[in-house]
């Protein structure tokens, strides 16, 4: 092992996996430090990973990557207590090469990941925790780990150390983060035939379905309920704002069992048997709370960035991203000879430039927007279930007498106006 | 909306045991807690809603003899606790490298 690195790349994570097999590629010498036994024993993930940001960094990934299904179909739900809305897009284009997405287990992936970054020449380093950055004359120029002699030196250090990020904060690049900018998301894998998991969802053998929940499904929460399909797992989760939860005082894994009784859910995991159970915080901040990106030596990256999209629950797609904008960075820092914040600042100004933060920007009040007024969630949501009932039930009432009993059970609850200026707002926040 | 919820849970008769999915991963358990309350006075003078009690996922935080005791051993390491404290009064960091949970899925 040389004395000192050209990088250190701190999480063996999506951004930092990102990050570490981009340098080395170039040539770089590059230390990836990863706490847990092997890449992927501590990342949990609902299960989505995009093919095209991948595709960047390895092309035709998917004919060796272990991956769970391609999705074929994206499933949207408003959900109510006794009843759910469904509306989705199913495409065959998405069922062959070059796909649009997989699921996948991050236990999985992420170990052959890391070996694709050890085979270009990175050196990884399991079971590490990096308490802290060494800094010379303000300047970052290695980490201190949890080892006997453990200070280990570099050019650059990249901080992918995901959403908890204590060591950007502890470099005072971001306050603590406030439970209304993290989601608290719980999980089960539940596991089932794959044969069962194709009839339940229709799909055809080896594709995959994803379900979002609005609504009931995090019991009218911010949050979503979410369903994937594996090849022979279901990914079944609930994730909401930690504001929310400690605000109703309700606990997560009862959520989770909530979700998983509701009739509209049940009979699509019947019989199947837990095998693992997950929590993990989903940074929720958006485009307000991304910290500070560069310093002397340093960059921070994926999660720890606060980079994540909650409202099209993109997380992994940006975090990689990232993780190549900084590698990209550092190999022209390395070129250049300069490791300043203002060199590196080409990471910074290369991912606003990117579709990251255009689309953080883009959602930046809608989770808020979501948090401060609880009746798109708990209000309108319901409201849509019964105007569907009301419309498909057949009971002799006149189409139209029944248009006219939606309007006035929606009116009663609300004058015109209030209406109006929520989907104004709504509008207003997603557009 | 807090008792619609509340309500609704209550109807569903739930009785979890949260040891039950806890026993479901993969633990290598450390010697030393990486969870620490600062200051058990704050707990006991301080927050009446003992807010951690509820909202930590694995149920590490127990209220007994007039103090928290975080079972560490089950943390799924998420972090919402150090977050979520009102009062900044959980020390929180990393299992030691290696130990804690491992997930083989996910």
């Amino acid at each position: 092992m040389p004395e000192k690195f050209d990088a250190i790349v701190i999480g063996a994570g999506m951004s930092g996996l990102a990050a570490t097999y981009k340098m080395a590629s170039a040539g770089l010498s590059v230390a990836l430090i990863e706490r847990g036994d092997y890449p992927g024993a501590k990342n949990v993930m609902g299960g989505v990973l995009y093919r095209s940001m991948m595709e960047e960094l390895i092309s035709e990934f998917w004919k060796e990557a272990p991956l769970q299904r391609p999705v074929v179909e994206q499933r949207f739900w408003l959900m109510d207590e006794n009843s759910v809305v469904t509306t989705g897009y199913k495409s065959q284009e998405w069922a062959q090469e070059p796909f649009n997405c997989f699921t996948v287990f991050r236990g999985q992936f992420d170990k052959w990941f890391a070996q694709k970054c050890t085979d270009a020449g990175a050196v990884i380093v399991n079971e590490t925790v990096v308490e802290s950055c060494l800094k010379e004359k303000g300047r970052v120029v290695g980490v201190r780990t949890s080892r006997p002699e453990g200070d280990l030196y570099a050019d650059v250090v990249i901080l992918a150390d995901g959403v908890n990020s204590l060591l950007a904060r502890q470099l005072e690049f971001h306050r603590e983060w406030q439970p209304g900018q993290v989601a608290l998301a719980v999980m089960e894998e539940l596991e089932l035939p794959a044969e069962i998991i194709e009839e339940r969802f229709n799909l055809d053998k080896g594709m995959g379905a994803t379900i979002e929940i609005f609504g009931d499904g995090s019991l009218g929460l911010v949050g979503t309920g979410f369903i994937y399909t594996n090849k022979k797992h279901i990914s079944i989760g609930v994730g909401t704002l930690l504001s929310q939860i400690i605000e109703v005082k309700a606990r997560p894994y009862e959520m989770l069992e909530y979700l998983k009784k509701h009739p509209m859910v049940s009979p699509l995991i019947r019989n199947a048997r837990p095998v693992e159970y997950y929590a993990h915080l989903i940074p929720e901040g958006g485009y307000r709370a991304i910290p500070k990106l560069v310093g002397d030596g340093v960059v921070v990256a994926g999660d720890a960035a606060q980079l994540v999209n909650g409202i099209h629950r993109e997380g992994c797609n940006l975090a990689m991203t990232s993780g190549r904008l900084a590698a990209e960075a550092v190999i022209k820092a390395h070129q250049a000879g300069d490791f300043s914040a203002g060199q590196l600042s080409f990471y910074e100004e290369s991912l606003k430039d990117s579709f990251v933060v255009e689309d953080l920007k883009k959602y930046k009040d809608t989770t808020h927007l979501l948090e401060k007024n609880p009746q798109y969630m708990n209000q309108y949501i319901p409201f849509a279930n019964r105007a569907m009932h009301e419309m498909f039930t057949v009971d002799g009432v006149s189409k139209k007498n029944k248009q006219k009993k939606i309007m006035k059970r929606l009116f009663t609850d609300k004058s015109i106006f209030s209406v109006g200026r929520d989907v104004f707002r709504l509008i207003k926040a997603v557009k | 909306m807090k008792q619609k919820i509340t309500e609704k849970i209550k109807k569903l008769n739930l009785d979890i045991n949260i040891d039950n999915k806890l026993y479901l991963n993969r633990w290598k358990t450390d010697e030393d807690s990486h969870l620490n309350v600062l200051d058990n006075t704050v707990c006991a003078e301080h927050c009446p809603q003992k807010d951690c009690t509820a909202f930590c996922p694995a149920r590490v935080y127990e209220w007994r003899d007039g103090r928290i005791m975080p079972g560490y051993e089950g943390c799924l390491e998420c972090g919402a606790c150090r977050i979520g404290c009102p009062n900044g009064n959980i020390q929180w960091r990393y299992p030691r490298g290696g130990y804690g949970v491992q997930f083989k899925l996910a």
